[in-house]
């Protein structure tokens, strides 16, 4: 096991290497450069720009201010430097780390806190009304766009007199110390970004959890526990629902990358001081380590979710061995 | 879902002409059911029992009548909307609903009618507000005359479904108005000519990639296939959507916005052939050990005639299912990459670009109307996501339920 680790860590740097060199591409081939925006000011010439051109190394040829910065990540572990806020890209995004990750988090945790208690629900009353409403609840939240939830959300805290829409906290307690009063300020706002993110997720997870149960709830082993006369909750809690949630572990792994990267949008509309509005800043003024250094920690995000599912599957069931 | 599903192709079975086998009049399900089974007096081919499977699934069915209402819908848009999409009222900017009336209380008139508006400030906030005056009212008559069109296939004209009389001042709006006064209702069924197509292109252009690529990868193997899955698997460890807004901001801003509207096409469908390769792949790895190619190869057919006339066929059901599948992405893609202003660009229009002006706190405050084209986009999505559950269920041959 330890071996296979290792080799796909291994087998990561390869791809790394190219997913950074495909990023690359993709922002060079974009019209323009840091310098474009300023072509429109008055305030300054076109001699400045260049020279802020020539300052910055984008007069360089690509595939030399490409090596440059990937040398400046394998020798000085450098992801490089921001135009727009003059400052390493590696410490601007630690800092709106922090916030992405609670965000995620609570978002994950909702998603699975509501998504299996009502999965096994809707699998154990099957054909019921409810399953029926239940079911169809959850097409509609899988067809809602989080953007365009977050926006009707925030309509209705609105028209409801709420004034705890858009960012973390209350103009009054941004600049404040912790405070119990300021944690139930967050919580207030929180609920907002946490459902209309997790929303879809969620209803991807209901589905999946109903239908891997109902599988599992017509196999053999779950008749035979009902046979020799087990009680129902214990068929249902301690066979049925444990192999049932196995095959979900994968989503698991890949649900941290797939929040931070899929919510850009929402993070937008709710103006969260998370990762999201900061990479499409630096994408509109083409501050292009940054843009960067966002999809490479993206695109590794997803590689390192991909292997811990595959590692949490092969823990969770003792059938699945990798070599 | 491994299993080999080897159906004859799914079109062009001539129905048998079975009692009650029509969907308008299907004497219950008892009869049907029988029939999956087997147990009819007819055996039924396996394009009649997808379509029952599929005719069972009541949402699946409402799904696609809604899609298919949509597809009438934005074709006709022009006929059915009381405006060009592009004309602006300056003096109706931002205006509310006009709402369709029959009476005000005291009288009551079969003709429809609207309300005059008029634009006010509100002295204390300068918020812009309109009153509706409830004495002076317009008229909306059918088929009137107004702008302008050419509906796809050449149909021209100038005739509207309903419009207010033009001449006396009067303006339906019944989705409200854009800051610049343009008309909600007609844009949001012109915008939805691009979100309706951008699924359909999209996927046309992800199954040819997919086809081919995956086709290769699955019937050559080798070393070919290896270094096709490599490359899939690498597309596959991108974030979608970080990678579609950098690919858009690679558009350049001169295109015109049939040129953008390709592009955001192509970048939508770039990551989105991999899934449709794995599929194919996968299952031209096993049909190509069936007897039925072993057999063509041995009379010699061509590589090309063995993959499109004999494994492709095959394939078709999974094809049409993921295709189905894949339309909710490209829609919410498609409406993503729009809203933040990356992806269509003016004068075209889509329900992501409408919703973009909704975009802030006071537009939701004070004109919540411009959210409208995001209920589209819903019911879209949803439609689709309705009908390819259906066609999953309905292609599975061990589905019984």
């Amino acid at each position: 096991m330890l071996r296979y680790i290792l080799q796909r860590f291994l087998y990561m740097i390869p791809m790394m290497v190219l997913i950074s060199i495909i990023c690359f591409a993709v922002i060079k081939l974009q019209p323009g450069d840091f310098g474009s925006q300023y072509f429109n000011n008055p305030r300054v010439s076109p001699e400045m720009v260049q020279q802020l051109r020539e300052r910055l190394g984008l007069n360089d040829p690509a595939y030399i201010q490409y090596l440059k910065w990937a040398k400046g990540i394998v020798t000085r572990g450098d992801f490089g430097y921001s135009f727009a806020y003059k400052r390493p890209v590696s410490d601007l995004i630690w800092e709106r780390m922090g916030w992405t990750v609670v965000v995620a988090t609570l978002t994950i945790v909702f998603s699975w806190l509501v998504a299996i208690p009502i999965g096994i629900y809707s699998a154990t009353h099957k054909y019921s009304i409810m399953d029926y409403l239940l079911t169809f609840l959850g097409f509609i939240g899988l067809s809602i766009p989080n953007f365009f939830l977050a926006l009707v959300l925030m309509y209705a805290v609105l028209k409801a007199g709420g004034t705890s829409v858009g960012g973390l906290f209350s103009q009054n307690f941004i600049e404040t110390p912790w405070s119990w009063a300021k944690f139930v300020d967050m919580l207030n706002h929180l609920w907002i970004p946490v459902i209309s993110i997790g929303l879809s997720g969620t209803a991807g997870l209901l589905r999946q959890m109903r239908g891997n149960l109902l599988d599992v709830l017509g196999a053999q082993y779950v008749v035979t526990a009902r046979a020799k006369g087990l009680k129902e909750s214990i068929v249902i809690y301690k066979h049925a629902v444990r192999n049932a949630i196995n095959p979900l572990i994968s989503i698991f792994g890949m649900q941290l990358p797939e929040v931070i990267s899929g919510t850009i949008i929402s993070a937008i509309v709710l103006n969260l001081p998370t990762i999201g509005p900061f990479f499409y800043d630096a994408l509109i003024t083409q501050d292009q380590y940054l843009v960067m250094t966002f999809l490479m920690l993206s695109a590794f995000m997803m590689l390192i979710g991909n292997l811990l599912a595959d590692i949490m599957l092969a823990w969770a069931d003792p059938r699945i061995r990798y070599q | 879902m491994s299993e080999t599903f080897t159906n004859p192709p799914v079109a062009n079975q001539p129905l048998p002409k079975i009692p009650g086998k029509m969907p308008g009049k299907t004497p219950g399900r008892n009869q049907n059911e029988a029939l999956l089974e087997g147990e009819g007096e007819v055996a039924l081919s396996q394009a009649q029992k997808i379509r029952l499977r599929f005719m069972r699934h009541k949402l699946g069915v409402v799904g696609g009548a809604i899609i298919v209402f949509l597809y009438v819908v934005v074709t006709l848009a022009p006929f059915l909307s009381p405006y060009g999409f592009e004309v602006q009222h300056p003096e109706y900017s931002l205006a509310p609903p006009t709402g369709i009336h029959f009476s005000n209380g005291k009288r009551f008139s079969l003709r429809p009618y609207t309300y005059s508006i008029t634009k006010a400030r509100d002295p204390i906030t300068l918020e812009l507000t309109y009153q509706v005056d409830r004495e002076k009212s317009y008229p909306i008559y059918f088929f009137v005359r107004g702008e302008k069109y050419d509906i796809i296939g050449g149909w021209k004209g100038n005739l509207h479904l309903f419009g207010a009389d033009r001449n006396s001042g009067g303006a339906v709006f019944l989705f409200g108005t854009d800051r610049f006064g343009r008309d909600l209702f007609t844009r949001t069924l012109i915008g939805g000519r691009v979100s309706m197509t951008v699924g359909v292109f999209g996927i046309l252009l992800s199954f040819i990639i997919g086809i081919l690529v995956g086709g290769v990868s699955g019937y050559y193997g080798g070393w070919m296939d290896n270094l096709i899955q490599r490359v899939i698997e690498l597309l596959r460890s991108f974030p979608r959507l970080p990678l579609w807004l950098a690919l858009s901001m690679v558009l350049p801003p001169q295109w015109s916005s049939v040129a953008v509207y390709f592009g955001v096409v192509t970048i939508l469908s770039l990551i989105d052939w991999t899934g449709l390769a794995r599929v194919i792949r996968g299952q031209f790895l096993s049909l190509r050990e069936k007897e039925f190619v072993q057999a063509a190869r041995a009379i010699g057919a061509s590589d090309a005639s063995i993959i499109l006339r004999h494994m492709l066929p095959n394939t078709m059901s999974y094809l049409i299912v993921s295709a189905t599948l894949s339309f909710p992405g490209m829609i919410i893609g498609e409406s993503s990459i729009s809203f933040l202003g990356l992806g269509i660009k003016e004068p075209m229009t889509s329900w992501g670009l409408l919703l973009k002006d909704a975009q802030s706190l006071e537009a939701l405050n004070l004109h919540p109307w411009l959210m409208i084209p995001g209920i589209f986009i819903i019911v879209a999505v949803l439609a689709f996501n309705f009908v390819g559950d259906a066609m999953r269920d309905a292609f599975d041959p061990y589905s019984k339920m």
